[in-house]
């Protein structure tokens, strides 16, 4: 542990961008709002996008940024509009499971950071180097271009299944 | 940085989601725990791919789970619209004609 040599910079980034998914993600779950639910999750996915950055996966933080910021949260925003969900104060929004959906979690958190930390321990990552788009693409149309057309296909198919159940008549 | 703090931080986003999952009664709002769900295995992938030194297995399956989950939010907000449509609700809780 004293040996290793930290980044001060990387780690005041991670912990700003970790604190604000958190507080962002569990506002996400509670809060009342459809509206702010959606834009408390935009929180959540920016800073995913930036801790993809930090992970040294810029074709991926673009591509969150485009797919999810761009397109799911306008999905979702013309969801909460067509749906027209309760929205504002005393919107009913969750059920009666709440306490043991909270044991769950815990239990899980638990479990989960035990399981990590005993088997991690304090394990470096190694100096992020920058990661070529090219060689992403050569893996995507070489070695995994079988799940590639794979996900073509169920996209087309999720697609035309999404117009064929929500055009009306 | 150390690898942990990704991966723990992944493992406290799923946490969340499946108590989103588990306690809202919204359909769009479970949708959106799922979001954050998929998020967190993104984020564990990708720290895999760094740690073994940039390979990248683990930025083309994050990417392909982008592609699903932007297939599960089209189809999910359709069943969730169609639902409403015919119930003038979407609260999850109140559908239990499948109840055995």
């Amino acid at each position: 542990m004293l040996a290793v040599s930290y980044n001060i910079g990387q780690q005041v980034s991670f912990g700003i961008l970790a604190l604000m998914m958190l507080v962002a993600a569990v506002r996400v779950v509670t809060t009342k709002n459809v509206v702010h639910a959606a834009l408390w999750l935009v929180i959540v996915l920016a800073g995913a996008a930036a801790q993809y950055i930090m992970l040294a996966a810029e074709f991926v933080a673009v591509t969150q940024v485009l797919v999810y910021i761009g397109a799911v949260m306008v999905l979702f925003l013309f969801g909460t509009m067509l749906t027209r969900s309760q929205i504002g104060k005393g919107a009913d929004t969750d059920n009666k499971s709440r306490a043991s959906a909270a044991i769950v979690a815990l239990i899980m958190a638990g479990t989960l950071g035990y399981v990590l930390v005993n088997s991690f321990h304090a394990e470096q990552l190694p100096d992020v180097t920058p990661v070529s788009t090219e060689r992403v693409a050569d893996a995507i149309f070489g070695q995994y271009s079988l799940p590639f057309w794979a996900l073509s296909i169920v996209l087309t198919a999720a697609a035309v299944g999404a117009i064929v159940l929500a055009r009306r008549d | 940085m150390l690898l942990n703090e990704f991966l723990l931080l992944g493992a406290a986003l799923f946490c969340i989601g499946v108590y989103g999952v588990i306690a809202r009664k919204n359909g769009v709002m479970v949708l959106m725990s799922i979001e954050l769900i998929l998020n967190s295995v993104n984020i564990n992938l990708l720290a895999f791919s760094l740690r073994h030194g940039g390979d990248v297995t683990g930025q083309v399956f994050s990417l392909y789970v982008i592609a699903v989950a932007a297939a599960e939010v089209a189809v999910g907000l359709a069943v969730v619209l169609l639902i409403y449509r015919n119930r003038r609700s979407i609260a999850l809780d109140e559908m239990s004609e499948m109840k055995g």
